[in-house]
């Protein structure tokens, strides 16, 4: 075990995998002699050398196109993209291509491929580099979605999406990057695509999140422990697939539903999680089931962005109208 | 030999005129049985073109992007390539595929709506149909890295049109190969229209192949109706890119004679002298002329051959109005390697409904 941040967690699982696999190649801007301006790529550009990472022109849309032509002819390319908001100029490789070829070749053609981008805001950065938009990537057909909450999963979940055979999209909680430091095994290890995680167990009510947004959740579980209301959280670890069995069976237990991201609210992850649970969970439920998210805005700047951020008192408040219900 | 044929200076590769002439220049050029082979690629695209079309004229095919007066493209830059080197098309590129050895019935199959058809390039490292202009001039470039980085002796041709030079992607495509000096070969298919849109609305360069210098490599304008020029240029381009120098763009100048697809009207946007003068430059008629001069072919053999391809599209094409359409799982099947909890659960739900349908 050693303690490691979410961004070394990263790091490790790139240089174990790298270490495992020659025909895995890391690229992207500045991620080769830099090793990425948040150095998640650090010293693999020195321990594999630079035909195995390097840095790629300033160009999103080559980033991605060329890492589907890599990973057609056989090789597993890893692909990063600056900040969430810089993902655009290639979205249409990725919601055109990446997301369609092997459907397209009905199984022939085959695109196992990561592209890792940090996302979210709370870092007081500048335009265009705090956002969430996970939900355009789960919306589209054929593509997996995997964000981490924790060191722990950033490495498990990572080493998943390397290793499976269809292009997952990585999203990266920036604002969590450096802020915890966690003990995790110094080994490869897996954890599955597709599963959520109960990371707190409780009776009061089901509150679904996942990568940063999961820290003031959890503050607010441990807030609320001290007036005796234990609360269940259940951390998706990835958007799509969904893990709706595990949604499901909690809210049977408890009744009542929460679920809070930082994306945009309409049309959102969450509106995503209501549906599901209204549709298994209706019968059991004694209180509307509820989503927070971000308001329907660009993310506000540095320095309005603490209206933006939902805090975990609006979590604490929410829960406990839900419960008084 | 690039150098003798610098597109700044107004210079373009031309070795077989209109007449059926030769004029060799100390370059590589298809020997006359090597011409014998083109000619019979050609008027097997040619065949296969005109009936597609004639398919959709009769409702029994869908939208179809006509290749007509492309074929000397499609043929030669296949036939200077070898087995193990990579094609990146675009749309309209069926006289390639037909070359590069794909069954017809699979090219009919993706055109037919079918996306089984998609699955047979594979084994001929040939991409899927890709719709979205220029967009696969990336992939080629990726694929050129790994064929670097695997020390592969393959190199990869990328196919788009004069309309795809305004894309993004291409200028994209064009710069990373530039810097990882990959073995790619862009090849333009500048048939003068893009849709409706003259070449002159793309680009205020005066060729497309001078692109290429402000990308740091070489780029060579040819006569893209004249076999020799498009063998020549692709074989020169691809031993250069297998002894490591890198990228070449080829504009392969030429005439689309047909509409964009069988969903255009060309009268729209161009005149009926413009066609019947390109038309006198048509690929097939100076290659057909030049055999007949050396008397490798005759004009019995000529129609002969026809006939016989004809047959094989028919038989092909009747072949796909056969098969089965996509099940309802087959459309499921092939978005992840293993269908997701979601999608089966839409699939079964989607079943259930049927049930109780045909119960009613």
């Amino acid at each position: 075990m050693k303690a490691l941040t979410l961004l070394q967690a990263v790091n490790d699982a790139l240089r174990l995998e790298m270490a495992r696999d020659k025909n895995i190649i890391v690229y992207g801007e500045d991620v080769g002699v830099e090793g990425g301006v948040f150095r998640a790529t650090e010293n693999l550009q020195k321990l594999y050398g630079e035909d195995r990472c390097f840095d790629s022109p300033l160009a999103e849309s080559g980033i991605v196109g060329t890492a589907i032509g890599m990973a057609l002819a056989g090789l597993k390319p890893v692909v990063e993209i600056q900040f969430d908001g810089f993902v655009y100029p290639g979205f249409n490789q990725i919601v055109s291509h990446v997301a369609r070829i092997r459907n397209r070749s009905r199984g022939a053609w085959t695109l196992p491929m990561v592209i890792r981008f940090p996302y979210g805001g709370g870092i007081r950065a500048l335009e265009h580099h705090s956002e969430s938009m996970e939900a355009y990537y789960a919306h589209t057909p054929g593509l997996k979605v995997v964000i981490p909450s924790s060191p722990y999963d950033a490495k498990g979940l990572l080493i998943s999406a390397i290793r499976d055979s269809d292009p997952v999209i990585f999203c990266e909680p920036k604002r969590m990057y450096r802020s915890v430091k966690q003990e995790i095994p110094e080994d490869a290890y897996t954890i599955p695509i597709g599963k959520a995680s109960v990371v707190r167990q409780g009776d009061a009510i089901t509150v679904v999140s996942y990568g940063a947004q999961l820290k003031e959740v959890m503050e607010a579980a441990a807030q609320l422990a001290q007036d005796g209301i234990n609360i269940e959280v259940i951390d998706l670890r990835t958007i799509y697939p969904f893990d709706r069995h595990t949604i499901i069976e909690s809210v049977k237990k408890t009744c009542r539903f929460l679920v809070v991201h930082e994306g945009p609210l309409n049309f959102g992850v969450g509106a995503e999680m209501m549906a599901v649970v209204t549709e298994d969970a209706f019968l059991s439920l004694e209180a509307p089931p509820t989503r927070l998210g971000g308001f329907n805005l660009t993310i506000p700047l540095a320095r309005g962005e603490h209206h933006y951020m939902i805090s975990t008192d609006k979590i604490i408040v929410t829960i406990k109208e839900l419960l008084s219900f | 030999m690039f150098k003798n044929y610098d597109p700044r200076e107004g210079k373009m590769l031309s070795l077989l005129n209109a007449d059926g002439i030769l004029k060799p220049n100390g370059g590589p050029v298809l020997s006359d049985e090597g011409l014998l082979e083109a000619y019979r690629g050609m008027l097997r695209a040619r065949v296969c073109d005109d009936m597609a079309v004639s398919y959709q004229r009769q409702g029994r095919m869908l939208t179809y992007p006509p290749l007509k007066g492309q074929e000397a493209n499609q043929i030669g830059m296949i036939m200077a390539i070898n087995k193990n080197d990579w094609l990146v098309p675009g749309y309209r590129e069926m006289g390639a595929w037909l070359q590069k050895g794909v069954p017809l019935y699979y090219i009919f199959l993706a055109w037919y709506g079918n996306e089984l058809g998609n699955s047979a390039g594979k084994e001929y490292r040939i991409l899927p149909i890709a719709v979205p202009i220029a967009s696969q001039t990336l992939h080629a470039v990726g694929i050129g890295y790994a064929m670097k980085y695997k020390k592969e002796d393959a190199v990869v041709v990328a196919c788009t049109g004069d309309g795809g030079t305004s894309q993004g992607d291409f200028s994209e495509a064009m710069n990373f190969a530039g810097v990882w000096k990959v073995p790619v070969i862009f090849y333009i298919q500048n048939n003068q229209y893009a849709i409706s849109c003259p070449r002159s609305k793309q680009t205020a360069v005066n060729t497309l192949a001078e692109r290429a210098f402000g990308f740091g490599f070489e780029g060579v304008q040819i006569d893209g109706n004249d076999i020799q020029a498009v063998y020549q240029a692709v074989k020169l381009a691809a031993d250069k890119a297998r002894n490591g120098g890198g990228p070449t763009l080829i504009e392969g100048y030429t005439y689309r004679l047909a509409a964009h697809t069988t969903s255009d009207d060309p009268t729209r946007y161009r005149k009926n002298e413009e066609v019947a003068a390109w038309e006198q430059k048509d690929p097939l008629l100076r290659l057909k002329k030049y055999l007949l001069n050396k008397k490798m072919i005759t004009a019995e053999e000529t129609q002969q051959w026809s006939e016989v391809v004809r047959k094989e599209v028919d038989e092909a094409f009747r072949k796909v109005e056969a098969s089965p359409d996509p099940t309802l799982e087959d459309i499921f099947k092939y978005h992840y390697k293993e269908m997701p909890a979601e999608l089966r659960r839409q699939l079964e739900q989607h079943k259930a409904y049927l049930e109780r349908k045909a119960q009613q």
